[in-house]
């Protein structure tokens, strides 16, 4: 077989993002599944093969069990949530309201600020006594809450902080998108007679439909992908509370240093990323077909 | 939409209620700033006649080896970003200019990194870099980002977007397959690249969990984990103290994004655009 030309170049093209992504994506995702079917090496003993020896340590784990479950919470109120929000705020943005700019400037601005310092911002708003949540509530003799501290609200702080973070960063997504729709069509459809909200669910929102599942993944993905406010903030606690799969491997693998039982926990969330990836790829063939 | 034009009433109750949720939104941000610049013995009290005060902002910067924090994570934003923009480019152009047999199906292979992001895969690449002897260095905490298959994707969408007849006129006065890149792709692609170049900015000034991870000292922690070591230190007494120390280590980007605000969201919007 003859090789071509464009084969030999681009060889030299891809050198270098080859060898990096193989270090640092495809290595280490074969290695993880590998290393999740041998024990932690301790010492002088070396790695043993355990086969299923991790995953059922999982089945039987509370704590992954917990971890897994607020992680399913977490996505199931951020995600609908932050993305209803994120249309709300386009959809304000791009009618013509009174100061525009700074209204616009107020959504966004979260998405720029490290969540990290997002989460110290919020430890004071939330604070109990102190805390302007608690003051607010002082007035009409309901103070004293530590909502970062008791199990019962921990997690909902932490849900109320995501949202507030994502949801500018989601409207820029749909903004961009409402200013590619034709006026034409929007006045095509005055025209006929649609009211603002017959012209919202018939033209607009379908139109929307490849932005709002361009987004729906990006939020999955930050549903899994951001544990800073946690370290931050709680920890996992209180009682593994607001534990979430990414910071149980954290955890697990730099407190404990148990790496072998920290790569099967890293498989199962590399499943629910894969699973996502196929879902995404029959999603994206529909969409093809419809454009 | 001059037709069929909303009455007034309900274009008053849209504006009000935008204006409450940016309220809403920007609550929190002014609550820290309003504690950051009122003396310790004022928190939580919204005394409007409390004397305003920068001591809370000093007292933090020479607590803590912030300026040194501030250096660190301008060279790794420099370097993350300048290294991704020659890595990327140079993959984008071979997938997007010279394709071959089998190069579309390699590309898919790539953009499993969208999914696969280096943070799920912290534990490997922690062994990794742990083998290369680069614990606590800068190229540590950037090495996992180089490669991005964001990039990439983005870059081979904006050369495509270039007309052929360029490429072939600079290839008829005998320009090799680099010259071509850096004299009719490149700047054609100007405005992705700055796109792409503000969105990194911001994700790499903001990234934490992994330098956290491969980061123990001082000389080296970037201003994210640096700003988490402090205010974990004082956890929850000295309030002016930790918001003066939050605020001190966005400053520099809150700053940057309100004077380039326009190129700041059209280049969000932009990176979404697909």
């Amino acid at each position: 077989m003859k090789v071509s030309r464009n084969f030999i170049i681009s060889m030299f093209l891809l050198f270098p993002a080859a060898v990096l992504l193989i270090a640092f994506t495809f290595y280490p995702t074969v290695a993880t599944l590998i290393d999740s079917f041998f024990s932690t090496p301790r010492g002088r003993r070396p790695a043993a093969f355990v086969g299923l020896g991790n995953f059922e340590r999982m089945a039987a784990d509370p704590v992954f069990h917990r971890a897994f479950f607020n992680n399913l919470i977490y996505a199931a109120v951020t995600i609908p949530v932050s993305m209803g929000l994120a249309l709300a705020m386009a959809l304000l943005v791009n009618s013509r309201i009174k100061g525009r700019g700074f209204v616009r400037l107020a959504y966004f601005t979260p998405t720029i600020l490290p969540m990290i310092a997002v989460a110290n911002i919020w430890m004071f708003f939330y604070a109990p006594d102190y805390g302007l949540i608690d003051q607010f509530l002082g007035l009409f003799g309901l103070g004293g809450t530590n909502w970062l501290g008791q199990s019962g609200t921990a997690l909902w702080a932490l849900i109320a902080i995501t949202i507030w973070k994502l949801a500018g960063f989601f409207m820029i997504f749909y903004l961009a998108a409402l200013q590619q729709i034709p006026p034409s069509l929007l006045e095509a459809a005055t025209l006929e007679g649609a009211n603002y909200l017959q012209r919202l669910r018939r033209v607009v929102l379908p139109l929307l439909m490849p932005t709002t599942l361009f987004i729906l993944i990006n939020a999955v993905i930050e549903a899994f992908r951001l544990v800073d406010h946690v370290i931050a903030l709680t920890r996992g606690g209180p009682n593994n509370s607001t534990q979430l799969l990414l910071h149980y491997i954290y955890q697990v693998a730099f407190n404990f240093w148990d790496t072998a039982y920290a790569a099967a926990l890293s498989v199962v969330l590399l499943s629910i990323l894969a699973l996502i990836a196929l879902i995404q790829f029959g999603f994206l063939d529909k969409r093809i077909h419809y454009r | 939409m001059s037709a069929n034009r909303p009455s007034n009433a309900t274009q008053i109750s849209v504006t009000l209620f935008a204006w409450c949720l940016a309220l809403l939104w920007v609550l929190p941000l002014l609550f820290a700033i309003w504690t950051a610049i009122h003396p310790p013995v004022y928190v939580g009290s919204f005394d409007l006649f409390a004397p305003l005060t920068l001591e809370n902002f000093v007292r933090v910067w020479n607590a803590a080896p912030f300026d040194r924090y501030f250096l660190n994570t301008f060279i790794l934003v420099t370097f993350v970003v300048i290294s991704q923009f020659v890595i990327c480019t140079l993959a984008a152009y071979a997938f997007a200019v010279f394709p071959f047999r089998g190069s579309q199906w390699l590309f898919m292979v790539v953009l499993v990194q969208l999914m696969v992001m280096p943070e799920v895969l912290l534990v490997r690449n922690y062994a990794t870099i742990s083998k290369m002897g680069l614990i606590d260095t800068i190229p540590a905490i950037a090495l996992p980002y180089l490669a991005s298959a964001f990039g990439i994707f983005l870059f081979r969408q904006a050369f495509k977007s270039v007309p052929k007849e360029l490429d072939e006129a600079a290839r008829m006065e005998g320009a090799g397959p680099l010259k071509v890149l850096w004299r009719v792709y490149v700047p054609l692609s100007r405005s992705t690249y700055l796109a792409y170049g503000l969105v990194m900015v911001a994700y790499h000034w903001n990234n934490f969990l992994w330098p956290l991870v491969v980061t123990n000292s001082a000389t080296t922690r970037p201003i994210t984990v640096g700003l988490q070591v402090f205010s974990t230190v004082e956890q929850g007494i000295d309030w002016p103290t930790v918001t003066a120390a939050t605020l001190l280590s966005v400053a520099p980007l809150l700053v940057a994004f309100l004077i380039f605000q326009r190129q700041f969201v059209q280049s969000f919007m932009r990176s979404g655009i697909r």
